[in-house]
């Protein structure tokens, strides 16, 4: 966050999403600093996804504005990485990981390409920085979701990308699994200065590590710090119904909410 | 017994389901990617019928073969947007042209013979031009695949991903539906309608089971593709009872079922350097607890797409 002049990653000014007659997102300003760890909350149906598939330019807005690195949202940006809503991967693809690694480097490019050392070794380096070396030639039908998982990121930081986007990377994962997702997306949006933008459903795992939280309810928004954001007061403005926010045991619940 | 070789109706045989062999494979394993094995099943059904159009009209039926193909694959690409709609889409439009293919078949007085050979294959009735017209369409078709071949199976594996990268999904999937209806088109004046599934899905279901990588897989299924083409010509021309499709059939089936049942034997054993973190409760049948609780959740997320689609959330997931 300290590279000379701060440049707005995202900037979004009274975004509205509607398909149809159906209002996703009513009414959305926030923006996005270089390098800073956002986390989106919010129950389901709330638009998180489609808010990410209006960043990367497959939907469009109804109104507003939105700009990504100063520009319109457009397909194919590398400058942005995307791993969308995790699902089981098809073990019968005869795919191994680094082949998924590699279509983040040149999966949209014409032809079958061929195989030289320079390509490998950018993806050896991939694999590298999410720890997954040690399964590069695996078949990926036998990993297991967390591996799936870090082998998504480093696909989506292939194309080097100044804002990463991460739909629910925590899902379907138990504890341990969890706490390695949530040290490695910290550790590249930190020594890679990339902003983050991570959908979840539970803050706890990164309460420590977040700089700010974006809580979508109701077709609003709500943006700043945690403890800005995830309070009673503020929730029950913005889901226009009581929520109370409960902290035990280190942990942050919020009830009357069907997160 | 090698006799046989030395007669050009054979050689012929052998070139064009050679040719039709390698190119079937290549579509095969990206339809066995994709899921659409059940367009391979369709599409040639659905041929049959434009023959059989061809034949009342009194056209070359191979014209009507391709015209009904071509056609279908644009209507299931439009119609089946998601996964789940496509099968169906397919189906309708099978038994739509299927019913159509028996009122012509009706309406024409004479004996069909032409009909008949589209339904069974005619591959040693195969003429000098025949095998070069199947050569050239075979190589173009080759070409195109080598050309899409990283889009095809990036947007294979996650349609997502490849859109928001700039891969045009949607145009890349009808452009591979009508190469399928190509390469039917092909494969049916060689193994006829009712079996063109054994060269489209056979070799590529056998090759994705052995190999570890996409480029692998296809050579093994080329292989394995000419392999049982060639074999079953060559068996058929010494019986000269038993028809090539039969043979060819028959081939395809026995080397897919043992590796059906011995390839997870061979699957457990991956290279994976030894580090027990990693390796933790992972059996040789893969089914450990991680899949099976990944199983459960991606039901419920089932659950919730579709509650997000009746709240007209347009996702596009599950594209073709």
């Amino acid at each position: 966050m300290t590279q000379g002049t701060q440049e707005l990653v995202i900037n979004l000014e009274h975004v509205r999403i509607q398909f149809g007659r159906s209002i996703i997102l009513e009414d959305i300003s926030m923006t996005v600093n270089q390098g800073e760890f956002i986390v989106v909350l919010g129950p389901n149906g709330a638009g998180k996804s489609t808010l990410l598939k209006l960043l990367l330019g497959l939907i469009k807005q109804s109104r507003g504005v939105v700009s990504v690195l100063g520009q319109p949202p457009r397909r194919g940006n590398r400058a942005i990485g995307y791993a969308p809503q995790h699902r089981v991967l098809e073990s019968d693809l005869a795919l191994r990981a680094r082949d998924v690694v590699g279509f983040g480097l040149d999966g949209n490019r014409w032809g079958t390409g061929l195989p030289s050392r320079k390509r490998a070794e950018i993806i050896d380096k991939a694999l590298a920085e999410v720890d997954a070396t040690a399964f590069a030639d695996a078949p990926i039908g036998q990993l297991s979701g967390g591996e799936q998982q870090r082998l998504l990121i480093a696909q989506a930081l292939l194309s080097d990308p100044r804002l990463l986007l991460l739909d629910e990377p925590l899902a379907n994962l138990d504890i341990s699994h969890e706490q390695e997702i949530v040290s490695l997306v910290t550790r590249v949006c930190r020594s890679r200065n990339v902003s983050v933008m991570l959908v979840t459903h539970d803050i706890n795992p990164l309460l420590p590590v977040v700089d700010r939280v974006l809580y979508m309810a109701n077709g609003h928004s709500a943006i700043g710090t945690p403890e800005e954001v995830i309070t009673s007061a503020k929730l029950t403005e913005l889901y226009d119904s009581p929520v109370e926010v409960v902290k035990a045991l280190g942990r942050v619940f919020v009830v009357g909410a069907e997160t | 017994m090698f006799n046989i070789l030395q007669y050009p109706f054979i050689q012929n045989a052998l070139l064009a389901g050679s040719c039709v062999a390698v190119v079937a494979a290549i579509v095969g394993y990206f339809m066995v990617v994709r899921g659409l094995t059940f367009a391979g099943h369709a599409l040639p059904n659905i041929g049959f019928a434009g023959a059989a159009g061809a034949v009342l009209l009194g056209i070359d039926p191979v014209i009507g073969l391709f015209a009904f193909t071509i056609g279908a694959a644009i209507g299931i690409g439009i119609l089946g947007k998601r996964l789940n709609e496509r099968d169906t889409a397919i189906g309708i439009i099978m038994t739509f042209t299927l019913g159509l293919g028996i009122l012509f078949l009706s309406l024409y007085a004479g004996y069909a013979e032409r009909v008949y050979s589209i339904l069974f294959g005619q591959i040693v009735g195969i003429s000098p031009v025949d095998v070069q017209i199947t050569a050239v369409s075979s190589l173009l078709t080759f070409i195109l695949v080598l050309i899409l071949f990283r889009p095809l199976l990036f947007s294979s594996f996650d349609p997502e991903v490849a859109e928001a990268r700039g891969v045009p999904v949607r145009p890349l999937t009808i452009i591979f539906l009508v190469m399928i209806a190509i390469t039917v088109s092909l494969a049916v004046q060689v193994v006829g309608a009712l079996l063109v599934f054994t060269l489209l899905i056979g070799p590529a279901a056998t090759a994705i089971r052995v190999a570890r990588s996409p480029l692998w897989a296809i050579v093994i299924a080329i292989s394995l593709g000419v392999c049982y083409t060639c074999l079953g010509i060559f068996l058929a021309a010494n019986n000269g009872v038993w028809p090539v499709s039969f043979f060819i059939a028959s081939i395809s089936f026995g080397v897919y079922l043992p590796v059906r049942f011995l390839s997870p034997l061979w699957r457990g054993r991956q290279e994976r350097t030894s580090d027990p973190a990693i390796n933790r409760g992972r059996s040789a049948w893969g089914a450990d607890s991680d899949t099976a609780s990944q199983e459960g959740d991606q039901e419920q997320r089932n659950t919730f797409e579709v509650m997000e689609h009746m709240q007209g959330s347009p996702k596009a997931r599950g594209e073709v």
